[in-house]
């Protein structure tokens, strides 16, 4: 389900970042909101459908890292805060001031979500210091934790751990550079603006740099986790994955000789989802993983609820799968094709 | 450390039902509307219904926005609780996002740009869609309180743990439908009021006044019917739990400190004074408590005295005058609407201007009662998470300080207060246009 989010709120933040960056006139601004307006806020309630499940199906993973990643979410939240109002506010009155203002709190927002979000992913293959274990004992219970948002080192090495570090915020600007390449994607996919030929170029360019990203993110890799290719030499299936990912990273190369508009899109969405497949089976199945020696790292099998529970979760939760998909196919049956007219936000 | 995690809770789930308890009244109204121009075919039902909708649509993206910290913070703030029920209480908060924000969300964008698109006829279903998503989500969240309120279908393992062992317990807990029926008649009563409002609004402003004529004859039949039904049977029938499960809760809601002999009085107005143990110039009624709890003029009602103070709700002034709060409006919300809707029987109402300022000016006093009832829930319910089984002192997070649960506390403080003033702004707007003239 983080997956689908990423995949489906990632080009709402994407689009943001292009807004901010490269989107110069109106016809443009309009274009991007258009093109993600009616989307947004349904893609958005998968994050909140995802907190959801994991509270019921996994309530010692959620209790531990909602409180030890307090900040960083609580700042999400607040992002999303204004992501929202400033798509929905932007329209609602016809002022240059009033305009830019928003234009720049949806943009921003977006930029530090992407941003965060990578960095939240760093921090879940790094791990944490669970129980809090300072001179080799344990202060608090063996699953929490508290993370301040940095350390004066920014290592990801060290006993006294920080949110951002050089490590996670390499992630953070891969997250940041992905999404906009998703972004842009959709941007292409969903409109016939002026801007679709500069986009293209844009991707081509950014391509390079993620391409550049993703390689020294590997390189380093082995410093945070010294045996990532454990679970793909057991399972060989498994390299499905990264398989997915560097078709999606490679295929984008060819992006100024698609036919079809929605293909770029195709192979951003690859790339994610490859990415963080790719990450989960890299450490599965651990979910967070301990920094210290002293207590075991968070897995699948520690952290979820009961049997019952658990069971009679599948039920509803197979119909109410059944139902979204259904919304969706319907959804994206009446806003099909391009967007440009929709007049998004002019109500 | 608690007080700042409670007071965050607090202030954040304030302000957040100040929006769902208009939009869960309020799509309701619209789906009238909307109904009745598909049955009369007559324009002006159709432009009321879109203008409800657009003052819909505000309020409904800011019970987006302010609703996804509340969910957030079960794990940030109070991960002990989180993790201890997690396995119950996330079912149902996890069918809330599934179930209906999915529903909500999809379908709201639809009917808010989509009534070219569809036609009339499925303009309307998906208005019917978006009221059954936000009266669904309202069940669930109802059915996280009552077991809270009420625990059932559960076990506890060694390790302190709370399993679920019968799903079906979670929606036929005897606290859930009172409650919920209640908490959804109240939101009536606040869209019906804010309807009549505006409608009151525009008639003593002269202007828009045929649509103010429709909002007020609507408000007021809604109006009084929502404003009944709160009361009786669905308050009533809440109450009664109180009596019967929480019996110290109900003597602090009712400022009862010693039993009384023969049957106790009802307290109308008075400061309760927790030092000394008795209520300071008060004013009562003999007996009448004794009659609306059991039907018998003699019987006894258990005062605080007869409890171990280690059960006592933590705040008891402030349970009693929430609870006195929301009784006393919801009384006076029936006398007004009663006295309105027979002037509007005797076609008299658009005139008698005395009422319409009445309705006008009660504007904020539904969102009071709404607080104030679920203050008396809440305050009610502690010192306890999960009734009689969980102490609030135990769910906190264990490693969140105190410096930083202030921080974000301040910080959604400020951030809500930007949000309510735009909000206000935008509202005022809307209004001020008003509903589209009918053009031939």
């Amino acid at each position: 389900m983080l997956a689908v989010y990423v995949i489906l709120d990632g080009y709402d933040f994407g689009a943001g970042i292009i807004h901010l960056f490269f989107a110069k006139t109106e016809k443009d601004k309009k274009a991007i909101t258009n093109a993600i307006g009616p989307f947004w806020d349904a893609n958005e309630v998968w994050l909140i459908a995802a907190g959801g499940v994991l509270f019921f199906a996994f309530p010692t993973l959620y209790a531990s890292s909602f409180s030890g990643f307090y900040l960083p979410l609580i700042m999400i939240l607040w992002l999303l805060i204004f992501r929202a109002i400033g798509l929905e506010l932007r329209g609602q009155i016809h002022n240059r001031m009033w305009e830019s203002v928003w234009d720049k709190a949806f943009g921003l927002a977006s930029l530090l979500l992407a941003l965060f979000f990578g960095i939240a992913l760093g921090n879940v293959v790094r791990g944490v210091n669970l129980g809090m274990v300072a001179n080799g004992v344990s202060t608090q219970e063996a699953h929490y934790f508290f993370l301040p948002l940095w350390n004066p080192t920014f290592s990801p090495q060290t006993e006294h751990l920080g949110i951002i570090d050089w490590f996670t915020l390499l992630l953070g600007i891969i997250g940041v550079v992905a999404l906009s390449i998703h972004g842009a994607n959709w941007i292409i996919f969903k409109t016939n603006s002026d801007l679709n030929a500069k986009l293209k170029k844009v991707i081509f360019n950014l391509n390079f740099v993620l391409l550049a990203l993703v390689i020294i993110s590997l390189l380093v890799w082995h410093i945070i986790e010294p045996k990532p290719f454990h679970n793909f030499i057991k399972s060989p299936l498994l390299w499905i994955f990264p398989l997915i990912t560097f078709t999606g990273l490679f295929g984008l190369f060819k992006v100024k000789s698609f036919k079809k508009d929605g293909l770029g899109f195709l192979f951003s969405s690859l790339f994610l989802f490859g990415g963080l497949t790719s990450t989960v089976a890299s450490i599965f199945p651990k979910v967070l993983p301990s920094s210290n020696t002293v207590n075991p790292s968070l897995t699948l099998y520690n952290v979820a609820a009961e049997e019952y529970g658990l069971s009679v979760g599948v039920y509803w939760f197979a119909i109410a799968i059944v139902l979204v998909a259904i919304y969706m196919v319907i959804q994206y049956k009446v806003f099909k094709g391009k967007m440009d007219d929709v007049g998004y936000g002019e109500h | 450390m608690l007080f700042y995690d409670r007071m965050q809770f607090a202030f954040t789930i304030t302000f957040h039902y100040l929006f769902p308890q208009l939009t869960m009244g309020l799509s309701l109204i619209i789906v009238y509307f909307k109904g009745n121009f598909l049955r009369t075919k007559l324009e002006k039902y159709n432009d009321a219904a879109k203008f409800w909708m657009r003052i819909f649509a505000l309020n409904f993206a800011m019970g987006v926005v302010t609703g996804i910290p509340m969910e957030f913070q079960f794990g940030t703030n109070w991960a002990k609780f989180s993790e201890l029920t997690g396995g119950i209480i996330g079912q149902t908060l996890a069918m809330e996002g599934m179930f209906s924000f999915f529903l909500e969300s999809s379908f709201l964008g639809l009917f808010l740009f989509g009534e070219k698109l569809l036609g009339h006829k499925l303009h309307f279903i998906t208005g019917f869609l978006v009221f059954l998503g936000s009266w669904a989500s309202g069940f669930l969240i109802i059915a996280t309180h009552s077991w809270m309120q009420h625990p059932v279908g559960y076990e506890i393992l060694e390790n302190g743990k709370f399993v679920l062992n019968n799903f079906g317990a979670l929606f036929s807990n005897i606290w859930l439908w009172p409650s919920y029926l209640h908490n959804q008649a109240a939101s009536l009563v606040t869209a019906s009021f804010v309807v009549a409002a505006i409608g009151a609004f525009y008639i003593l402003n002269n202007k828009h006044s045929e649509f103010g004529k429709l909002f007020v004859k609507t408000g007021v039949v809604f109006g009084l019917i929502s404003s009944v039904i709160v009361a009786f049977p669905t308050g009533d029938m809440a109450a009664k739990n109180v009596v019967k499960h929480q019996p110290v809760t109900f003597a602090a809601m009712e400022g009862i400190f010693e039993t009384e002999v023969g049957g106790s009085e009802i307290i109308l107005i008075g400061q309760p004074n927790v030092l000394e143990k008795k209520l300071d110039n008060k004013i009562a009624v003999p007996n009448i408590l004794s009659f609306l709890t059991y039907q018998k003029w003699e019987a006894e009602i258990k005062g605080l005295n007869e409890f171990d103070e280690k059960i006592y709700p933590t705040n008891i002034p402030g349970l009693y005058y929430a609870y006195h709060i929301m009784v006393g409006l919801g009384t006076i919300f029936i006398g007004l609407m009663l006295i309105a809707a027979v002037q509007l029987f005797r076609k008299k109402l658009y005139k008698t201007k005395w009422i319409l300022w009445s309705l006008l000016f009660m504007l904020p006093f539904p969102y009071i009662a709404n607080t104030t009832g679920w203050y008396t829930a809440e305050l009610g319910r502690q010192p306890w998470l999960v009734y009689n089984l969980l102490r609030t002192t135990a769910g906190a997070s264990p490693t969140v300080s105190s410096g930083n649960t202030l921080f974000t506390l301040l910080g959604f403080i400020g951030l809500y207060l930007l949000l309510g003033l735009l909000f206000l702004m935008l509202v005022g707007k809307i209004i001020n246009k008003g509903p589209q003239i009918i053009k031939h």
